[in-house]
């Protein structure tokens, strides 16, 4: 069985030191190795953006593709072989301005793929604008004046989408990080886990320590019941969304692959591609 | 006795028009007739008026007729649009419900056939279209047996009963007017057909066909006229392959998605038109970096916006070949006949994924909805080709070094591996990278990659990536055509060649990288060419201006009110020329 070495890579990211997105690296090879991947059976496929080049750090397939358009390509790669474990990954402004109609359809969709989204509530790479993420009033090098817009909530917009598993984690917490990608793994469907991955360079505003004294672990609420939607809606709403841990899962709901009548339970790519003759008989006399 | 004749049925859009006339073909092509249909359909669902045209013919045609022969009209409105396109001694069959009356200047000889009340006789105005249909086929004469067998199979699941009352509707309609011409139409009498089986389809089921026969397993896409069908084709068929079509929130994920899958190993492809290839046009880029295949099908209709949904141009050449930012190697081709919609498909995936490039297999909107006769396609001209897949075990790597997806090679193309395989890891990304696919921007590598990644085709010649029809003599006169619109040249050279008047025709199907070549020695035999198409800017023409030269010898033969060519235009324009 693989260690999570065995899923590092010999390739120094180019992250800025103290950039949250260590962590969120750190984690998803743990958890990988935890639940007992091997680093073939795994696919990154990843956006534009700082985050981006998560699966470039990653010792697995890695697909690093065009800005926001990471959950349609990892959706394409499941598709296409089930056996695989599929992870898409990016940044807030990847996945919730530029991409955010991929997102809301990949969560109804409820294809078997994980979604790790590292939330600065900046744009990192291009160096420093506003991000749906951004709250409002937050000064930017496009919005001098303090973001104007209403922050976006990804997590009620998750449920309100028919959402099978939410979670949100920070990425100074490595450990619950790392539980939080095992069971989203491990899920059967579709699964959102938001990472608060300060950015140290660009946003002075949501630091390590404003995350600290901000959000609320839900281990403080041991009643809680992250299969009841209305309280998960709730309690995102009570904690402004700062709240981290698993927030809903739904295990009752098939995932998209068990659903599509007629597609192949094993791995599509590995089917032979010939058409057989009497097949191809049967369709030709469709037109007679 | 005649070797042709053209068919035309009008109403009101919902109204039977589409049943009457698939009932009315299907039977004609169980005969062994070639057909060649048309469709004028308006944007709206229900409602609008719209009609259907088909011609009939005992050789094989790929044209619309310049006139009519006989027209099926539900409501006056479609006596008025359309009679005018009848030849002298033609045939109108009318609904006796609404008064017919022929249009002043127009000698067409009118049936009132009382369509609407002998099918509430029989129980359901519905019935309309079988009535119109026997008239029609009665006044051609033809064996009843083979219509009543079509009707047979249209409603054969809804049981014995309906069908009987659906071919009692066809008799009374064809009794009815029979009494009132006092027999068949002498005039309309076609000479017997080869009794050949052809098959009768559209060319986007035509490509759902090829697709499936080249292997493809899975499909996004976002709908768009006039490329659903091929969609629909195959969210009825991929199932019973153990795949499936996922209808995608908009063209950019289609178009990933099919990226995404085609990385994971199943060959699959995204169908749109202009709307949605403009969309798609970065993650075309991505799919030319990452020397990912890809199978793009683009049924062409009017632009720009949305321009004319559901009338026929060829205005994405320019799009399709320059439309992505940056410089990839990208292959464009144009099928012109139903039969070519087939194979290029499965030529489309093997060259994706021989040379790992996207591969866009453009339509025109007559060629994707015109409903047509197909020659027997050919089981054995089916291969698939993957090129430098690599599927056998792959040994371990010294020092766990990545397998070197991008290794420069002769050919320029590298050997690839699909996720999941064991020591096969590599990174794929749309930054420039290096052998092992990692991020680099060193000045050498970046030559050395795109010198490798653009010379990949710098060979490549698809089959007939020109090719040559009609009178073989030689001629000074050239005319050169992509799509849908050889048919129509043809016939108009044949025309031409009753006059003296030679002419040559060559269709150019591989748009991109152009075939210089293979165009060149034509346009230098010629004195003048005519270069034809369906857009208000001559995109082929400048092509071939650009490409191969002879500015001097081209003219330009245009056409973009959203309507094929008709042989009489094409015969005018040269004539005027010769
Ligand atoms: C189509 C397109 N538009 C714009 C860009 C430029 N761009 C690259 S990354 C990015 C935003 C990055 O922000 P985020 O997704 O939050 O990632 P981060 O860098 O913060 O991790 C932008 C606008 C691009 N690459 N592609
Ligand atoms: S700019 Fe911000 S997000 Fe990007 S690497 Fe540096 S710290 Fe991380
Ligand atoms: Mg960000």
């Amino acid at each position: 069985m693989a260690t999570f070495k065995e899923f590092r890579n010999n390739v120094k990211p180019n992250w800025c030191p103290g950039c949250g997105d260590f962590s969120v690296q750190a984690a998803i090879q743990r958890a990988a190795a935890n639940i007992g991947l091997e680093p073939e059976q795994l696919a990154v496929i990843s956006g534009i953006g700082c985050s981006g080049r998560i699966s470039g750090y990653i010792n697995a397939y890695g697909l690093h593709g065009i800005h926001g358009r990471a959950l349609p390509i990892a959706q394409g790669v499941k598709l296409a072989n089930r056996e695989l474990t599929v992870i898409a990954s990016g940044g807030d402004g990847d996945g919730f301005a530029i991409g955010m109609g991929h997102t809301v359809h990949a969560i109804r969709r409820n294809l078997d793929i994980t979604y790790i989204v590292m939330d600065n509530q900046i744009y990192g790479l291009t160096k420093g604008q506003t991000s749906p993420r951004s709250a409002e009033g937050f000064k930017t090098k496009s919005t001098p004046e303090g973001s104007i817009e209403s922050t976006l909530s990804p997590l009620e917009i998750a449920l309100s989408a028919g959402a099978t598993f939410v979670a949100q984690s920070f990425s100074s917490d490595l450990k619950q990080l790392t539980t939080l990608i095992e069971a989203g793994l491990s899920h059967k469907g579709f699964s959102l886990i938001n990472v608060f991955s300060p950015c140290v360079t660009f946003n002075k505003v949501n630091t390590y320590d404003w995350f600290k004294e901000n959000i609320v672990n839900l281990e403080q609420f041991p009643d809680y019941d992250p299969s009841n939607r209305i309280a998960a809606m709730t309690k995102i709403m009570e904690t402004n969304g700062m709240l981290t841990g698993l927030i809903y899962q739904d295990k009752t709901r098939p995932s998209y692959e068990d659903l599509a009548v007629g597609f192949k339970p094993e791995a599509l790519a590995k089917q032979d591609l010939t058409l057989s003759r009497d097949d191809f008989d049967k369709l030709v006399k469709e037109f007679k | 006795m005649i070797s042709q004749l053209s068919w035309k049925i009008g109403g009101q859009q919902g109204e039977g028009v589409e049943s009457t006339d698939r009932i009315f073909s299907t039977a004609l092509n169980r005969l062994g007739y070639y057909l060649y249909g048309y469709r004028h359909f308006s944007s709206r669902i229900k409602g609008g008026h719209t009609n259907n045209k088909i011609r009939i013919s005992t050789k094989p045609i790929r044209a619309i007729s310049d006139d009519l022969d006989i027209l099926v009209a539900f409501d006056q409105e479609s006596v008025d649009l359309n009679a005018k396109e009848l030849r002298a001694g033609g045939v109108i069959v009318a609904d006796a419900k609404f008064n017919p009356t022929v249009p002043e200047g127009v000698s067409a000889q009118l049936f009132a056939v009382p369509i609407t009340a002998i099918a509430e006789e029989l129980g359901t105005s519905l019935m309309k279209n079988m009535v119109a249909s026997g008239a029609s086929w009665a006044l051609l004469g033809l064996p009843m047996e083979v219509f009543n067998q079509a009707v047979q199979e249209e409603f054969g699941r809804k049981g014995a009963a309906v069908v009987e009352k659906n071919i009692e509707a066809v008799k009374r309609g064809g009794d009815f007017v029979l009494a009132q011409a006092g027999g068949p139409l002498e005039a309309f009498k076609l000479e017997e057909a080869d009794g050949k089986q052809k098959l009768f389809m559209i060319g986007n089921e035509a490509m759902g066909l090829g697709s499936i026969a080249a292997g493809c397993r899975l499909m996004s896409a976002y709908p768009i006229t006039p490329a659903s069908e091929v969609m629909e084709y195959l969210i009825k068929k991929l199932p019973k392959f153990g795949g499936t079509v996922i209808q995608t929130e908009d063209e950019i994920a289609a178009v990933t998605m099919a990226i995404g899958a085609n990385y994971g190993g199943v060959r699959t492809m995204t169908a749109s038109a202009g709307p949605g290839l403009s969309l798609m046009m970065e993650a075309i880029g991505l799919s030319g970096m990452t020397e990912t295949p890809l199978v793009i099908i683009d049924t062409q209709r009017g632009g720009p916006s949305t321009g004319l949904p559901t009338k026929q141009e060829q205005s994405d050449i320019n799009a399709l070949i320059y439309g992505t930012h940056g410089e990839i190697p990208k292959v464009v081709i144009a099928p012109s006949t139903i039969e070519e919609c087939f194979y290029d498909m499965i030529e489309a995936f093997n060259i994706a994924e021989t040379y790992q490039v996207p591969v866009i297999v453009a339509t025109d909107l007559q060629l994707s909805l015109g409903k047509q006769s197909c020659e027997q396609l050919d089981y054995d001209r089916i291969a698939i080709e993957r090129g430098k897949l690599v599927t056998e075990e792959l040994e371990p790597r010294e020092d766990n070094k990545l397998f070197p997806r991008y290794a420069f090679t002769e050919d320029g193309i590298s050997p690839r591996v699909l996720p999941g395989a064991k020591h096969g890891i590599h990174h794929v990304t749309g930054v420039e990278h290096d052998q092992e696919g990692r991020p680099s921007e060193s000045a050498v590598n970046r030559r050395k990659m795109m010198d490798k990644r653009l010379g990949k085709l710098s060979q490549l010649r698809i089959t007939d990536a020109v090719k040559a029809d009609g009178p073989s003599e030689p001629a000074d006169l050239l005319v050169v055509s992509m799509g849908s619109t050889g048919g129509t040249i043809n016939e108009a050279q044949a025309r031409l060649a009753q006059e003296g008047i030679a002419t040559k025709h060559i269709t150019v199907r591989q748009m991109h990288p152009f075939p210089n070549d293979l165009i060149e020695p034509y346009l230098q035999r010629a004195k003048q060419v005519v270069v034809l198409e369906n857009n208000a800017t001559g995109q082929l023409a400048n092509l071939i201006k650009q490409n191969v030269g002879y500015h001097d010898k081209i003219v330009n033969l245009l056409k973009y009110d959203g309507t094929p060519f008709l042989p009489s235009e094409i015969y005018n324009a040269c004539k005027e020329l010769n």
